[in-house]
């Protein structure tokens, strides 16, 4: 299944090459864009970035591969992001991590059966001060309860 | 008390806002004097980095070649991923305009043409506030090339924002630089060190978001005034982010030098239900944690702490009451690194798994009380033996918690497993005891 960035987000690509002055600085946003794009970043993602930077199919896997940013498979339409660090622990992070496992039923990088959503314990995201937290998506949610919790993802259950 | 980096002015992170307190002045009056002069009043106000090592700034600019054929490079340290720091995003929110003057007289003191701030991906919701901020500077042409026209300069440069993608190691500084160069977040061999050989090989100066954001206020209200701040030996004031068993969390700018049981009691509310401290980690998780009878009359600052046996890092102050199971938190911070360790590196690739390792064992009741001096033997052989810090920053939790906390970690080994060989790490391959014991 061959990948092609649509128009607009080839646009995106050039515009962050022109920052640096080397192509391979760009590969990071190209990435985050195919996982836009996407959904996950696959082998003809990683060829097809590879062609537009002048890299090795290779060299973008390695980034691919050390950055826990991007995914090789997909995600839920909301990717839970839960902080167990220890800032987030001594306030109560392993019991919303807990929480959410028993409430949607999976476990860690796991995805609900019908791909709504899906769970990944992150380290530190620098929500010390409003601990315990988790981040949807973009979004981060501080400060949060048991209840809080339930609402969250009560709403969003309930959404298409 | 003034506070410098987080003003309590509304609307701060708006330019005309800055601009009405006098925001972009100190560019005015640094492109009016020579870049020399400048590194010197850096130098003279004694501010140190706040990322972590609280290097001296001017000294560090000082580095930078003067003469080079090559093109010249600042990148800005905004990763912000050591557990318990939560600092520069209160910048990039609440006073970005700040950071971009900074940027600004900074590449013109080293002579940099293109600055880059690295900020990690998580912080999306920062990355776009930063962005809008650096946009409305362009059009207004405090960034790039109407900066010419708008101070009256030759002087002019650029400043992008670099995503980061979710790893810890990128925080290091020659980290940081391969992962603006697209590659993976590995650390570099020192030396060569950035200011000669940093990013594509050029000369390279890395500063925390924090300390960059402390420039503008030296140049405008002269280096007196900051050196008279706080602490002589490392002055200015310090973002403090208070985290864990406090009743009020979160950032405080205070004088360096402010007393740690000062920020724990009286701004950050105390311990809640009054219970009493067992421990205190205060520069983010890589610093050797505090106990609680440790903490009274310690000041907050690089010289002081590391007189208290640990150091300032990011003033990440982490405070765990007396029900806190400090085995947990050891297990939990040796993961973390265990993890963000870029593999690189032998000692730390297989160390760190070890040392959480053995603390898992230690939770689930299976460890002894050699196990504790077998975690000081791992801890030991990572330290010093790393191409980066990372090494150090598993290794010192872990030993420090071990020797300070002695007795609070033999009360939780249960039962008694001694090895027969002396060279303890060696001994766990050829041992008489059942391997699932040792493994779990």
């Amino acid at each position: 299944m061959d990948f092609k960035f649509t128009p607009e987000n080839l646009e995106r690509i050039n515009a962050e090459i022109k920052k640096y002055p080397k192509k391979q600085s760009a590969v990071m946003a190209a990435l985050y864009i195919a996982q836009e794009q996407n959904g996950y970043i696959t082998t003809e993602v990683m060829k097809e970035i590879a062609d537009i930077l002048d890299m090795h199919p290779h060299d973008v896997l390695g980034v691919v591969t050390f950055y826990t940013m991007y995914h090789q498979k997909p995600m839920g339409k909301y990717h839970i992001q839960v902080c167990t660090n220890v800032s987030c622990m001594l306030r109560g992070g392993y019991d919303i991590w807990n929480q959410i496992k028993d409430k949607l039923g999976i476990d860690n990088m796991q995805v609900t059966q019908d791909g709504k959503f899906s769970l990944e314990e992150v380290e530190c995201m620098g929500s010390c001060g409003t601990a315990p937290m988790f981040a949807i998506n973009e979004d981060y949610f501080e400060n949060l309860t048991k209840e809080k919790v339930n609402e969250i993802l009560d709403s969003l259950k309930n959404t298409n | 008390m003034e506070k410098i980096v987080l003003p309590d002015i509304k609307d701060f992170h708006k330019l005309e806002v800055y601009l009405q307190h006098g925001g972009y002045s100190a560019a005015k009056k640094a492109f009016g004097q020579s870049s020399d002069d400048i590194i010197d009043q850096v130098k003279r106000s004694g501010l140190r980095g706040r990322g972590g090592a609280a290097f001296l700034t001017g000294l560090k600019w000082s580095f930078m070649p003067k003469t080079t054929d090559k093109p010249k490079y600042l990148c800005v340290n905004g990763d912000e991923s050591e557990p318990g720091s939560f600092k520069d995003r209160q910048i990039f929110e609440y006073n970005p305009h700040q950071l971009i003057e900074g940027i600004i007289i900074t590449c013109y003191a080293i002579g940099a043409k293109v600055a880059y701030i690295y900020i990690r991906g998580e912080y999306h919701k920062w990355i776009k506030l930063m962005q809008k901020a650096l946009d409305d500077a362009y059009a207004a042409g405090y960034v790039g090339e109407k900066m010419k026209e708008k101070f009256g300069t030759d002087f002019y440069c650029d400043i992008y924002i670099h995503k980061g993608a979710g790893a810890y190691i990128c925080g290091e500084e020659s980290a940081l630089m391969n992962s603006i160069e697209g590659k993976r977040g590995y650390p570099r061999v020192k030396p060569p060190f950035p200011a000669q050989n940093g990013l594509w090989g050029c000369p390279t100066t890395i500063n925390n978001v924090e300390t960059i954001t402390n420039v503008p206020p030296i140049i405008n209200k002269g280096w007196e005034w900051f050196a008279s701040i706080g602490e002589p030996k490392h002055p200015g004031t310090i973002l403090f982010g208070v985290s864990g068993h406090v009743n009020k969390p979160g950032v405080y700018e205070l004088p360096s030098g402010t007393l740690l049981t000062d920020i724990i009691y009286n701004y950050a509310g105390g311990v809640p239900g009054n219970k009493k401290i067992l421990c205190v980690i205060p520069g983010g998780s890589s610093m050797p944690p505090l106990r609680g009878d440790q903490i009274e009359g310690v000041k907050m600052d690089a010289e002081s702490l590391k007189a208290a046996g640990s150091a300032i890092g990011t003033g990440g102050i982490m405070v765990m009451d007396e029900d806190t199971d400090l085995v947990k938190v050891l297990a939990r911070i040796a993961h973390f690194y265990h993890h963000e360790s870029c593999g690189q590196c032998t000692p730390c690739r297989e160390g760190t798994g070890w040392l959480e390792k053995i603390l898992k064992r230690l939770i689930a009741g299976k460890g002894s009380v050699s196990d504790l001096d077998l975690l000081i033997t791992v801890a030991n052989q990572i330290e010093g033996n790393t191409i980066c810090a990372l090494g150090e920053a598993a290794a010192w939790p872990v030993k420090f918690m071990v020797e300070r906390f002695r007795d609070y970690f033999e009360q939780r080994v249960s039962k008694e497993i001694s090895l027969p060989v002396a060279n303890k790490v060696h001994s766990m391959r050829h041992t008489a005891i059942p391997v699932e014991e040792i493994k779990h």
